[in-house]
């Protein structure tokens, strides 16, 4: 269970940037490639704010799909898995989006 | 708590693991500054790890120190020290992976002699450990045929992030169906540019391939 991990980091993160003030809301970015499952997250989240500044805040996720540039056919391709194809059955692609693990911004008192 | 003030929306775009990506960052430079390579080795439990980790203590010619991580007990740390290299154990307690704040005290316990190579055995656990970045050169899968051929479709990230898959226990071919060539399109398919070897860490098949690998940068 990283989310747990992950989590703690976002809780510390923002407690910092928000500098005693109370953190009502904060939006994390998760690309679909980098194995944090959402319902975890959601999960995690209560727990790891509990007795800090972001006690109760909202956790909202911007979910982003996994997309690769192919150079066969030059077209950009969201991929249904995680094995790195263009539907045009070239693997010669480069993963442009869904990496991501950003904490987007947040929302204080 | 005093809600009277209007809720003001801060922008931040930090990345949720900076902090463990920095810190990896100054574990790497402090290894590469010593002339040490890490090798970062994850895998399901029972994969055979310590095993090969074990072989390559004694038969490899440089000097290799380890960092041993297990939720709990002492007794694969007290295996490499009887193969004869310097070793910390990590416990992570609950914890489900190494990270580059444990990583950066057990070297700092480790002090890991220049010119080494240093094996990091990351918490048997085919999910969690591909996120964290610990500062090591090369990432190390190992998937063994008691396992089942499909696993680098089923745990996809953790394939993806592999240099190197070693698919390990091929002495044990005869008794189990394990499709090697299947095991490899597989990998192929999540991670295009990882190298794979078959090796049989007991029986020694292979192993000159996983040397030469080591020897030849990682």
């Amino acid at each position: 269970m990283h989310e747990l991990a992950i989590a703690e980091n976002i809780v510390d993160t923002v407690c910092t940037r928000a500098a005693g003030r109370p953190v009502r809301r904060v939006t994390v970015r998760i690309g679909a490639l980098t194995a944090v499952l959402p319902d975890a997250m959601l999960l995690c989240w209560d727990l790891a704010a509990t007795g800090t500044a972001a006690h109760g805040a909202a956790l909202d996720l911007d979910l982003r799909p996994a997309v690769v540039f192919c150079r066969a056919c030059r077209t950009d391709q969201r991929l249904p898995d995680m094995i790195p194809l263009c539907p045009c059955g070239s693997a010669d692609v480069t993963v442009t989006a869904g990496r991501e693990l950003h904490i987007v911004s947040m929302e204080v008192a | 708590m005093c809600y009277d003030e209007p809720a003001v929306t801060v922008t931040l775009e930090e990345r949720v693991l900076a902090r463990n990506d920095d810190l990896a960052r100054a574990n790497r430079e402090l290894l590469t500054g010593r002339g040490i390579r890490a090798i970062n080795l994850m895998s399901s439990p029972g994969s055979g790890k310590t095993t090969l980790l074990e072989r390559t203590v004694r038969e490899l010619r440089r000097p290799v120190a380890v960092i041993e991580g297990d939720q709990r007990t002492p007794l694969d740390a007290d295996r490499i020290r009887a193969a004869g290299a310097p070793v910390v154990q990590v416990n992570t307690g609950a914890g489900c992976h190494l990270d580059a704040a444990m990583t950066r005290r057990a070297l700092d316990d480790l002090d890991p002699p220049p010119g080494s190579l240093l094996f990091v055995e990351n918490v048997g656990n085919l999910i969690c450990p591909s996120l964290f970045d610990l500062g090591e050169h090369a990432r190390v899968v190992i998937v063994s045929v008691t396992e089942g051929a499909d696993k680098p479709l089923k745990y996809p990230y953790m394939f993806a992030v592999a240099d190197l898959v070693v698919i390990n226990k091929t002495d044990l071919l005869p008794y189990v169906d394990f499709d090697v060539d299947a095991c490899r399109r597989h990998v192929t398919a999540v991670n295009p540019g990882a190298t794979i070897l078959t090796v049989s860490a007991t029986r020694g098949d292979g192993l000159p391939d996983w040397y030469a690998w080591l020897s030849g940068g990682g």
